[in-house]
């Protein structure tokens, strides 16, 4: 009896511990990365590392503006994801105001439609989006990377529910109060998506600030490179010769995602989670 | 209580009859327009986009093509050239190998921190973890692989050293054939399982409280509760993390590309490598499409197979 007692009373530290444990793990690569950042380049080989650097320095910092032109590759990172992010937003809100409290014809096929393309993996069509892209002249280009991403079957899916979700009495009194279809769209309903536009906005910037396969496809020209890309070929080109240099580019690339995570971790939940539950 | 009532039965009366809207024609026409405009946008980039290339892959399949002459008809040769290529046949057997002990390991750890986060603990606590384990699905694949490929380094690398202090020997995490893949499959893990955590989270807060307390009145405890009660409830989070977690693993690019480049050999070499390999550096796009095309079936296959399987063992409450 009383042993059974201790083991239940031990159990819930023991949990405890060890998701702290898991914790610790899953946050080491990325507390590593930091602290080595901040060490010289010469020191950065040094076992066993200090986790806590004893005198930090910035000459890595200085060391990968000196190496690449970061700031050439955070303004194209920038550019791209915040306008695939404002794009999304602009065609994911209204499709999915069309589809969620418009009626006209083929309404139902052409949700099918954007349902089954929320199937199709990108890795999968590559090669002949490629070539569409390459036949308007957009390969190499930053709006190669931009405008095929502007159409959202995820994002119009989840406007969709989230105008559904709107009472519908508001569009009606508006109508008899003598609104046209586009006054109820502009003066009722959009004033209060606000919040499903926060979802479309962050899960797309998580996405595209982060993504690497389209850039390395796409974009052959340094000028053109994006942070993801340029710091794994920044990578290649000096080796393991300065590891705290690439990791200090790692470090910048990483500011906005942080910041993104701290400031909208809420839609970002609701937007993973939703993202895996509606496929 | 009465108050309210009375206009709520007056007002349906006069509702009964509605105004017709003036000129109901003339509405309609705006909506369908502004139906138009407003779908234009998706619907076009979709079929730009998705849905034409998604054609084009099979059409492209059908030719010999590397983009500078122009293409030749060549029925179903890619397709024989791509069973006939070891290197992509290694590669299918890689994408399979790894999908699974990825998703396996995955849905597992992610299930057992979800169920030890939803033990009893101060809510800060619990929102540190839940954050912590979150936390890297917010950073870059890539730019997350180059730091990896330090840590993992066989000589000045992290992991050897704290290895080396409990007396393990040196390990090749990514010069050895075995290891590499292990290797591959932990960073892709470390990365990916706080998305079926966070599922798995949201599914155990939609278990009414109630099923667990009877549960325990009537006796159940611990690990019999969870498998008998707990594991049962959550079957539909299971089925939509799993289908999930399998389409993404099928598709694994970022880790292999920056950790091995596909090495040693082929050992890491993945579906998603090879089509970029042979369309983009080969520019052999006919062959490349055709591999595209069988790893579009081989996810609808393995999506509609888990779907069948899975009317048998999920519940819905």
């Amino acid at each position: 009896m009383n042993l059974s007692r201790t083991r239940y009373s031990l159990a819930p530290w023991a949990r405890i511990a060890g998701l702290a444990v898991c914790a610790l793990l899953t946050l080491g690569p990325v507390i590593w990365t930091i602290s080595t950042s901040l060490r010289t380049p010469a020191e950065s080989f040094d076992l066993p590392p200090k986790i806590i650097p004893t005198d930090p320095t910035m000459e890595s910092y200085r060391g990968v503006f000196d190496q690449i032109d970061v700031w050439l590759l955070a303004l194209n990172s920038t550019l791209v994801t915040a306008l695939i992010a404002v794009g999304q937003m602009i065609t994911a809100g209204l499709a999915g105001y069309a589809f969620a409290r418009l009626e006209f014809r083929f309404k139902k096929p052409l949700f099918g439609l954007v349902l089954a393309t929320m199937m199709v993996p990108l890795q999968v069509t590559i090669v002949p989006v490629f070539l569409v892209l390459k036949s308007m002249g957009l390969t190499d280009t930053l709006l190669g990377l931009i405008i095929p991403a502007f159409p959202t079957a995820f994002g119009t899916f989840l406007m969709r529910q989230y105008f559904l979700g709107m009472p519908k009495d508001l569009g009606e009194a508006a109508m008899l109060d003598g609104c046209g279809p586009w006054r109820i769209f502009r003066s009722v309903y959009a004033p209060l998506a606000a919040p499903g536009l926060a979802i479309v906005g962050v899960l797309a910037f998580n996405y595209h600030w982060n993504e690497f396969f389209r850039p390395l496809i796409l974009e052959t020209s340094g000028q053109n490179y994006t942070l993801p890309l340029g710091l794994v070929s920044l990578q290649g080109n000096l080796g393991t010769g300065s590891i705290s240099v690439v990791l200090a580019g790692v470090v910048l690339s990483m500011i906005p995602a942080v910041v993104v995570f701290v400031v909208g971790q809420r839609p970002l939940r609701e937007g993973i989670t939703s993202a895996g539950v509606n496929r | 209580m009465t108050n309210t009532q009375i206009p709520a039965v007056r007002l349906k009366q006069p509702a009964a009859p509605p105004a017709a809207p003036p000129r109901p024609s003339a509405r309609d026409r705006g909506t369908r327009l502004l139906a138009t405009l407003f779908l234009a946008p998706t619907i076009v980039g979709i079929v730009v986009f998705t849905v034409v290339p998604i054609a084009g892959s099979v059409v492209l399949s059908l030719f010999h093509w590397n983009v500078i002459d122009d293409p030749s008809f060549a029925g179903a040769a890619n397709y024989g050239e791509v069973f006939g290529d070891s290197t992509v046949l290694v590669s299918f057997r890689n994408t399979l190998v790894f999908m699974v002990f990825a998703v396996a390991l995955q849905l597992l750890i992610a299930l057992a921190l979800a169920l030890a986060v939803n033990g009893r603990m101060p809510v800060w606590l619990r929102s540190v973890f839940r954050s912590a384990f979150f936390f890297p699905l917010v950073l870059s694949a890539a730019s997350i692989s180059v730091v990896m490929k330090y840590l993992f380094n066989q000589d000045f690398g992290m992991v050897n050293w704290l290895l080396g202090l409990v007396g393990i020997a040196p390990v090749p995490w990514l010069t050895s054939e075995n290891a590499a893949m292990a290797t591959v499959i932990l960073v892709y893990v470390w990365q990916q399982f706080g998305f079926s955590f966070l599922l798995f989270v949201g599914g155990l807060n939609n278990i009414p409280k109630e099923i667990h307390e009877a549960a325990s009145l009537d006796g159940a405890t611990g690990l019999r509760k969870h498998l008998n009660i707990t594991l049962p409830l959550l079957s539909p989070t299971l089925l939509v993390a799993s289908v999930v977690g399998i389409i993404n693993a099928l598709q694994v690019f970022e880790q292999p590309y920056v950790l091995t480049n596909g090495g040693p050999g082929d050992a890491t070499r993945t579906v998603v490598m090879v089509i970029y390999e042979s369309a983009f550096e080969q520019l052999r796009f006919g062959e490349a499409s055709a591999v595209g095309v069988l790893l579009f079936v081989l996810i609808m296959a393995v999506t509609a197979l888990q779907f069948r399987l899975s009317r048998r063992f999920v519940h819905y409450q």
